[in-house]
């Protein structure tokens, strides 16, 4: 009897120890995830950003400018075009 | 041996054992009520005692569902900045730190030094939405009292060009015009919440529930195809600055899917930068004002004439001597022509031509058509502030409000209503829903008119662009083109104004299967020139061959430079 209840004494005690460390790990692990997801939050804003940044340097009205402007282009004459019919395209 | 037996030992009275056994009992009694007091009776407001020391409700922020354009290029984004905020009675800085905090902010270092001495207030804002690495390096000069708070701003990278469309938010991240009021109910992200214990340093070690979650508001992809909205508006904004106008807009639809390809009006105005706004910048003309549309209107009138096989195309109609009276009411032409067939009516604009042809019509046969093909009803875009325009009921029509109305006087339209009604032309008969939200997806219509008929007007149409039309500057290098001319004189005070006019164009092309409507309207042009075919026409030709030259299509005519013809070339019309 003494025996028994010795033996399930040793058990709790190495439950409640599991129990402990279980939950210190999981603690940490939600910190790491915490981390994570603020990083992947602050990745995301910053993909906005950069989006906002190409949508403003991509602006048409200012290709447009710089290609006519610095790099002296222009649309080409109509008359110059000639349109192609890819192979195999129906007539 | 018995204790008991032994002389040596005082037997105790039996009541004093009782008593230490009861007062034990009696101990264990009360520490029992206790626990159960505590545990059962009072446990719930100790447990949210003890959980206002430890869990915390932590407000989870969605964001503001993105607007991009057809292509998908963002046209409005949400991203977060900061607020520089400061309590004055905690601020300790030095003169120096002033001015480096003022030179990080860009304000004048004496009005923070003024924020700063105003003792009496416990919150101050110092400068509103900065970007957040600004904020950062204020942060590093880490001067007491100074605090930042997370706010979000829209930008719209596409500044005044696509101002009308998109419109924009308010303080609070709410839609106030244009798409962003539109949509705000799926733009608009909602907030969630949820509860998590938090640690001695403050952060957060354990999850204990989502009570809400965030939704964040969903991406909207419009119609408007940035290219051609930039070719639009930097077309309409040079014709209106040309000719002096007041105002402009211009409107370009797909036949064929419905869809909104650019709508810009001037004046415009920068989203991004609201400081000193107008009444007459925030007008998003196209869709909610209404003008008498002149001569734009006279392709009905005659499609429902040729409908309903009441004249054809080379009937002839005498227009000589250009004045028709009507009860004390006199129509006329600016030229006089003499006998004109239906075809040339459109061509050379006739009013005189106009009225015969609608006084033959039924009133009530011209009210309906003018209800099919849209007029006196919303377009239904779902957008805000869309005007209905006016078409008075046919039973209160008078013979010279019936003529008048042929040739667009006495009825009133919005420039989308216009432009969506010249769908039935380009779209053999058929009028379509319109769309501000991409679809890609050839749309039913509703027949209005034959595919006979629409063919007819199409060629009539046609004509009017030819030398000899009202219009030819509206022709477009390598494309049959199609469309008609308005001048009509505008209202005021209830009557019309002998100097004041709304040139517009509306048209089509290319004629042999019509891709895109084009409809622009140039409100009092006043640099010497005023028909629609001299000011309106020119914007309609730069933003057709753009828009077509952007979209691909095939040219269907041969290659022949547009001779742009002289002063006189071009016949003009009187409404």
């Amino acid at each position: 009897m003494a025996k028994l209840s010795l033996a399930l004494l040793a058990v709790l005690v190495a439950c409640a120890l599991g129990l402990v460390t279980s939950q210190h790990k999981a603690r940490k692990l939600f910190s790491e995830l915490e981390r994570e997801q603020e990083r992947a939050r602050n990745l995301d804003i910053e993909y906005g950003q950069l989006q906002l940044e190409a949508s403003t340097w991509g602006l048409h009205s200012r290709v447009e400018k710089i290609a006519t402007n610095s790099l002296a282009m222009r649309a080409s004459d109509p008359r110059r075009v000639r349109l192609v019919q890819p192979a195999g395209a129906p007539k | 041996m018995s204790v008991a037996a032994s002389p040596a030992f005082v037997r105790l009275p039996v009541w004093r054992a009782r008593f230490v056994l009861f007062a034990l009992v009696a101990a264990f009694g009360v520490l029992a009520g206790r626990a159960v007091y505590l545990q059962a009776v009072n446990t719930d407001f100790l447990q949210m005692k003890g959980a206002s020391r430890f869990s915390r409700v932590l407000e989870v922020p969605a964001t503001r569902g993105r607007i991009l354009d057809r292509n998908g290029e963002a046209v409005a984004i949400s991203t977060p900045v900061k607020s520089i905020w400061a309590i004055p009675e905690d601020v300790q800085a030095s003169p120096a730190q002033v001015k480096s905090l003022a030179t990080l902010l860009n304000v004048d270092p004496a009005e923070l030094e003024k924020k700063f001495s105003d003792k009496t207030r416990d919150f101050v804002y110092l400068k509103r939405q900065i970007p957040p690495e600004q904020a950062e390096r204020i942060a590093e000069l880490g001067l007491p009292g100074i605090y930042s708070q997370r706010e979000y701003r829209r930008y719209y990278p596409g500044g005044d060009g696509m101002a009308h469309v998109i419109g924009f938010t308010g303080v609070g991240d709410e839609g106030q015009e244009g798409i962003e009021l539109a949509f705000q109910s799926s733009l608009a992200g909602k907030a969630g919440s949820r509860r998590v214990i938090k640690d001695r340093r403050g952060s957060i070690v354990e999850d204990l529930e989502s009570i809400r979650a965030a939704q964040d508001g969903k991406d909207l992809t419009l119609s408007v195809d940035g290219k051609i909205q930039n070719i639009a508006f930097g077309a309409l904004k040079s014709a209106v600055e040309f000719h002096k106008a007041k105002a402009g807009a211009i409107v370009v639809l797909d036949v064929r899917s419905g869809e909104v390809l650019a709508l810009a009006n001037m004046p415009s105005y920068n989203p991004n930068n609201r400081g000193k706004l107008t009444g007459a910048q925030l007008r998003n003309r196209v869709m909610t004002d209404i003008f008498e549309p002149g001569s734009t209107l006279k392709p009905f009138t005659v499609a429902l004439a040729v409908d309903e096989g009441r004249v054809r195309p080379d009937t002839m109609i005498q227009t000589a001597p250009g004045k028709l009276t009507i009860a004390n009411h006199t129509i006329s032409d600016a030229h006089a022509s003499g006998l004109l067939s239906v075809a040339q009516v459109i061509q050379k604009s006739s009013n005189v031509g106009a009225a015969k042809i609608a006084l033959g019509l039924p009133k009530e046969d011209m009210w309906d058509l003018f209800k099919r093909v849209g007029f006196g009803a919303q377009p239904a875009l779902g957008f805000p502030g869309e005007a209905q325009g006016k078409v008075r009921d046919w039973k209160t029509w008078r013979p010279i409000e019936q003529a008048t109305m042929s040739y667009g006087h006495g009825i009133s339209v919005s420039l989308i209503q216009l432009a969506r009604a010249y769908s039935i032309f380009a779209r053999d008969g058929e009028l379509a829903p319109l769309t501000l939200v991409r679809s890609d997806m050839p749309v039913a219509g509703r027949r209005v008119i034959s595919v006979e008929t629409a063919r007819a007007l199409r060629e009539m149409l046609e004509m009017a662009v030819q030398p000899g039309g009202t219009a030819p500057r509206a022709r477009v290098m390598g494309y049959r083109v199609a469309g008609k001319t308005g001048t009509a004189h505008k209202l005021e005070n209830g009557g019309y104004a002998a100097h004041k006019y709304i040139s517009s164009f509306v048209g089509f092309a290319p004629v042999s299967d019509p891709r895109l409507v084009i409809a622009v309207m140039i409100d009092e042009p006043s640099n010497g020139q005023y028909y629609g075919g001299a000011v309106s026409a020119p914007v309609f030709s730069q933003v057709m061959q753009g828009a077509l030259r952007s979209l691909g299509v095939p040219p269907d005519a041969p290659m022949q430079p547009v001779e742009v013809p002289g002063e006189g070339d071009e016949i003009k019309e009187g409404t």
